[in-house]
């Protein structure tokens, strides 16, 4: 076993795998909080802008939008997220593509799951924010987004332990993380498998279990009373 | 359409062949309606009369195809900021009162004065308190509205109401989801503010307090004024059909 942690870092890709989940989370909650605005916007333009990025981010496989943030945007396009002179510029280049990708891939997630928040609020809330004066903006932040956060806690909760998992397709652009340590022990000691696969899974469980159970309770916590 | 009323007061809000429809339903039947100001009018008439949607068109909650609204001589907006600032000066008192639900007491009072009147926090504290006291529910300030009774929550919606200072305030059968013990409570306050000259439009069934409280009676059916009168004439003598049918209806018991 030592070996798996010596020579195949197996801490450094828990660690690395932990920074692209809380890198996409925050990423994807701000974005995803934006795209909702958009589709609750009343604004038709807007509506349909939100609308579109949903539908095609939500029905992309996030293989694909990993791999072109790195062979299209990176590659073709040139855009570049790190130092190109620092001696680590491709590992920090792809870890920060990564992130956009997943970034990009669940902020879909999150204004769905926002939205499904907002439908748990009954309008009246909405019409006494605009009877007190409170323009749209100010309805949204002070009156409608504070209970759809609440009453979308375990959508959110959803969608960030989906996230913790999908951060292993990011081992296509070669970010060093969990499913890039197995396939590396795949390639160098084949005979470490069962043990890699056994402990890379109780590394998952060991991140995503107490966001369930914090989720759970969280929920009832801040669930609005009516 | 700034003549003065029938009785001599300047005129506040001015209803003027307002139509609306819903669909292929003529919600709103070319109405014509001015409210002077400091005075009262209560709109009475049977569900689906149109009452409610008139309450609510006049702030805009609902849209309407044709005809004009004006509040203290400015025309309704259609939307955005200029709504905003229009519907800060027009208090709403809503049903089911729509509290801010994760907001307390003291902070569903203080949030519009705070974010459209610009008040500082302590002010509108200070202001909060006393309207609470005014209403009965200051005791209940840092509870959350799902704590309190529905006559204490609409208490505290006609406080929040009250904070922005509206010139007009209008009520949407504001104790037609009330316990019957809890109707009175919110009556009363209702009362006091009509005595101390606020503008006051009321959607209501409780005909005690349109007796009571009002300087005109509004009676709608169909989406049309039939009758618009004194209390008075109205309860002693109605002129149409329709409102003598209301009347009988809701009178004998």
């Amino acid at each position: 076993m030592s070996t798996l942690f010596d020579q195949f870092s197996f801490w450094s890709a828990f660690w690395m795998t932990i920074k692209l989940t809380l890198g996409a989370a925050v990423g994807s909650l701000i974005l995803g909080t934006i795209v909702a605005v958009l589709r609750l916007s009343p604004v038709p333009m807007l509506r349909f802008l939100g609308t579109s990025y949903v539908n095609i981010f939500r029905n992309t496989p996030l293989t694909l939008i990993i791999l072109a943030s790195n062979l299209v945007l990176w590659a073709k396009l040139g855009v570049v997220m790190a130092n190109s002179k620092s001696p680590d510029f491709f590992n920090t280049n792809n870890f920060r593509l990564a992130v956009l990708g997943l970034t990009v891939y669940h902020a879909s997630y999150v204004c769905e799951a926002l939205r499904s928040g907002v439908n748990t609020i009954p309008l009246g809330q909405a019409e006494a924010a605009r009877s007190i004066g409170l323009t749209f903006g100010q309805s949204l932040k002070e009156v409608i987004l504070p209970q759809a956060f609440r009453g979308a806690v375990v959508p959110l909760g959803n969608t960030l332990i989906a996230l913790t998992k999908n951060t292993t397709v990011a081992v296509t652009i070669g970010v060093a993380e969990m499913a890039a340590m197995l396939a590396k022990v795949t390639e160098d000691d084949p005979g470490l498998l069962n043990q890699a696969f056994v402990l890379t899974a109780l590394a998952f469980v060991v991140l995503t279990l107490p966001v369930g159970l914090a989720v759970s309770w969280l929920g009832k916590r801040l669930a609005v009373k009516r | 359409m700034t003549q003065p009323t029938s009785d001599g007061r300047d005129p506040l809000v001015v209803v003027s062949g307002l139509n609306k429809h819903y669909g292929d339903l003529h919600v709103l039947k070319d109405i014509n309606l001015t409210v002077g100001r400091g005075e009262v009018v209560v709109v009475l008439g049977p569900s689906g009369s149109g009452k409610s949607t008139l309450c609510r068109t006049i702030n805009r909650l609902e849209t309407f195809e044709d005809g004009s609204i004006t509040i203290d001589g400015k025309p309704l907006p259609q939307e955005g900021k200029s709504l905003a600032e229009l519907r800060a000066d027009v208090g709403m008192v809503f049903q089911s009162f729509n509290l801010f639900a994760h907001k307390t007491i003291l902070d569903n009072v203080t949030l519009g004065p705070i974010k459209v009147r610009k008040m500082d926090k302590k002010k509108a504290e200070e202001l909060a308190q006393q309207l609470l006291q005014r209403v009965g529910v200051e005791k209940q300030a840092n509870k959350y509205p799902a704590q309190l009774s529905g006559g204490q929550q609409q208490r505290v919606a006609i406080a929040r109401s009250l904070a922005m200072q509206p010139k007009v305030m209008l009520f949407d059968e504001p104790t037609s989801a009330l316990d019957p013990e809890m109707i009175n409570e919110v009556l009363d306050v209702m009362s006091g503010l009509a005595k101390e000259g606020m503008t006051m439009i009321v959607v209501t069934h409780e005909m005690g307090f349109a007796r009571r409280a009002a300087d005109r009676v509004v009676f709608m059916a169909d989406g049309e004024i039939l009758e618009d009168a004194t209390p008075e004439e109205f309860f002693n003598n109605p002129r149409t059909d329709r409102a003598k049918d209301f009347l009988s209806k809701i009178l004998t018991h």
